[in-house]
């Protein structure tokens, strides 16, 4: 449904909104995202993984090469039609001011509302419903900066599920949470990939969960891909060298049957 | 919760009566007491009809001016503070108001003969030198991706405001003595118009600051979570953030060229509409438009009953109600 060809891409011209005033240079990048997939961006920091996200979900332009949603070049879509398909969850999400949970939930029905048209129960119905799947109906009337920080990421991943997307771009959705809410997005996303087959593809820094969630994997470093396939073959030790100059031992966890990765030492 | 429709239908109708009785309160208020009966009745003609002249003639342009004044700064605030992620951001905490008196003292004093579009020069100056200033401000928050944090705000605003005085103050001191006396009373902020003329005059660009403020506020509400989180369900930010600050730097300008910069309303309105609607910018803009209207027109009953019959300039009002409110927000806001 999403296809990435040879995508490059500076912010040197480009307005220097990068976080950190580094200037991450994607260099011919490709990628598939074919429906019901889940695929995982890994990288270091600095790689281009956030840039990447930013160019899937048509908020940046690449300079080169192209991106097709559906089929259909990136540049031919209106933000709005690209927002009835295509939903981005942030790493981090401040309201200035005290919105509810209801109202941060509600604005995702953005795309679908005219200049001056109100959310009618049509709209509430697909927000409640967004609520009960991220597990967040109860405190639809709470303030949102009064939540957690799991609270907080999993309100906004219901914000983003009232697009009613086909495809959900999730930057570190796990990053500044402790495990236990790590946990809790962790099976709410994979529910979300089996139970609704909604497709993802999501960043993160987070090496096991990426082996638990992801059935792809897409390795990233300079901007460019080192390695891209099914989990199983592409994480292994000599991977986690290239990507981080780590010495890892990535195996087998008896009990859960999962791959983990636990870093050695820095090479 | 009540779906939106019932909210915005209450927001309207409940501020709304606020105005409209502080509309017809206000004119009665004074020196003399005027019958609303009396200045409603009829079957008196208008020229006998005393109390109807001072409702209608001596007092009603003042108050009008009043409400122009306070929803366009009220209004302009509540744009700033979504744009800057910012709910202490105001056209006066900016300095946006000190460069549209900066605008409008510069055509004062070199009595610049300028109208575009049937708009007299002083309105016009006072919107670009709103528009610059906002640019500035606006520059240093683009610079930073997640808004302006308070301390940067203030400071920014503090620096601009302190620069632009010494151009006004430049200003002064190179003006002649009538128009410094005229000045200097008028950056007080003052609302004494003497008539409707100057409110008519800045309606084309009031027109225009709504028309552009009117289709923006679910986009506000989105970009007051991040631009990327805007864009991403579906926001132009790019068109919506222009339409914004041209939409609000008209609508300080006009007001600044009317009052001058009468200052804390863009704080205190939007704030205290907040803490009675929610945050959603559908309700917070015509519930700050409504009620910024009435308090404006309060404060300036407060002007000019107090100390009567000395009239004081309603600038120092909001600014004695202002000032401590702002300063409890920004002690709270640090806790």
């Amino acid at each position: 449904m999403l296809r990435a060809v040879d995508v490059s891409f500076s912010y040197r011209d480009a307005t220097k909104r990068t976080a950190n005033g580094q200037t991450p240079v994607l260099d011919r990048v490709s990628l598939a995202v074919n429906r019901g997939d889940l695929v995982g961006i890994l990288g270091p920091n600095g790689s281009g993984k956030t840039t990447l996200l930013r160019l899937l979900g048509g908020t940046l332009r690449p300079h080169a090469g192209s991106i097709r949603l559906d089929a259909r070049p990136m540049a031919d879509w209106s933000r709005r039609d690209i927002a009835r398909r295509v939903a981005v969850v942030p790493q981090e999400t401040h309201a200035p001011f005290d919105f509810t949970v209801l109202d941060i939930v509600l604005m995702g029905r953005f795309p679908y509302l005219g200049a001056f048209a109100l959310e009618g129960p049509e709209d509430l119905a697909i927000a409640r419903r967004a609520l009960e799947a991220t597990g967040t109906a109860a405190f639809e009337e709470r303030a949102f900066s009064t939540l957690s920080g799991g609270e907080r990421q999993r309100v906004v991943i219901a914000s983003a599920l009232a697009q009613s997307p086909q495809l959900l771009l999730l930057d570190e959705p796990t990053a500044s949470l402790d495990i236990g809410h790590q946990i809790e997005v962790q099976r709410l996303l994979a529910r979300l990939n089996t139970d609704s087959g909604m497709t993802m593809v999501l960043s993160t820094h987070d090496l096991n969960l990426a082996a638990a969630l992801c059935r792809r994997l897409v390795l990233l470093r300079g901007g460019r891909v080192l390695a891209a396939g099914p989990t199983e073959e592409v994480l292994t030790s000599n991977a986690v060298r290239a990507l981080y100059d780590v010495d890892a031992a990535v195996e087998r966890h008896t009990r859960s049957g999962r791959l983990t990765v636990v870093p050695l030492g820095r090479i | 919760m009540r779906p939106i429709r019932g909210r915005l239908l209450l927001t309207i109708a409940s501020f709304g009566a606020v105005l409209a009785t502080t509309l017809l309160v206000a004119p009665t208020v004074g020196s003399t007491h005027v019958s609303l009966a009396r200045a409603f009745d009829r079957t008196i003609p208008f020229a006998d009809n005393i109390d109807a002249q001072i409702f209608f003639i001596a007092r009603m342009p003042r108050v009008v001016a009043a409400a122009v004044v306070g929803a366009a700064l009220a209004a302009a605030g509540v744009v700033f503070q979504a744009l800057l992620r910012n709910p202490l951001a105001t056209p006066d905490t900016l300095g946006v108001s000190s460069g549209a008196a900066l605008g409008a003292m510069l055509a004062i004093t070199f009595h610049f003969d300028v109208t575009i579009g049937g708009l007299p020069a002083v309105p016009l100056a006072s919107f670009v030198g709103s528009v610059c200033a906002l640019g500035v401000v606006y520059a240093l928050a683009a610079a930073r991706q997640h808004g302006l944090s308070t301390t940067v705000l203030l400071l920014a605003g503090v620096t601009m405001t302190g620069f632009l005085s010494s151009l006004i103050m430049f200003t002064q001191y190179l003006a002649d003595f009538a128009d410094t006396f005229r000045t200097v009373r008028w950056l007080m902020g003052m609302l004494d118009i003497g008539g409707y003329a100057p409110i008519v005059a800045v309606l084309p660009m009031l027109a225009l600051a709504g028309a552009l403020l009117a289709t923006l506020p679910r986009a506000l509400d989105l970009i007051s979570l991040g631009s990327g989180a805007a864009a991403a369900r579906g926001v132009n930010v790019v068109r919506a953030e222009r339409a914004a600050m041209v939409g609000a730097s008209l609508a300080t300008g006009a007001a600044v060229s009317i009052a001058g910069p009468v200052s804390f309303i863009g704080l205190v309105v939007p704030h205290i509409v907040r803490k009675l609607v929610g945050s959603d910018h559908r309700l917070v803009l015509p519930g700050s438009v409504l009620f910024g209207a009435a308090f404006l027109i309060l404060c300036d009953l407060a002007a000019r009953t107090v100390f009567a019959p000395v009239e004081i300039p309603v600038g120092i009002i909001t600014a004695l109600v202002g000032g401590p409110f702002f300063l409890w927000l920004l002690v709270r806001a640090s806790r």
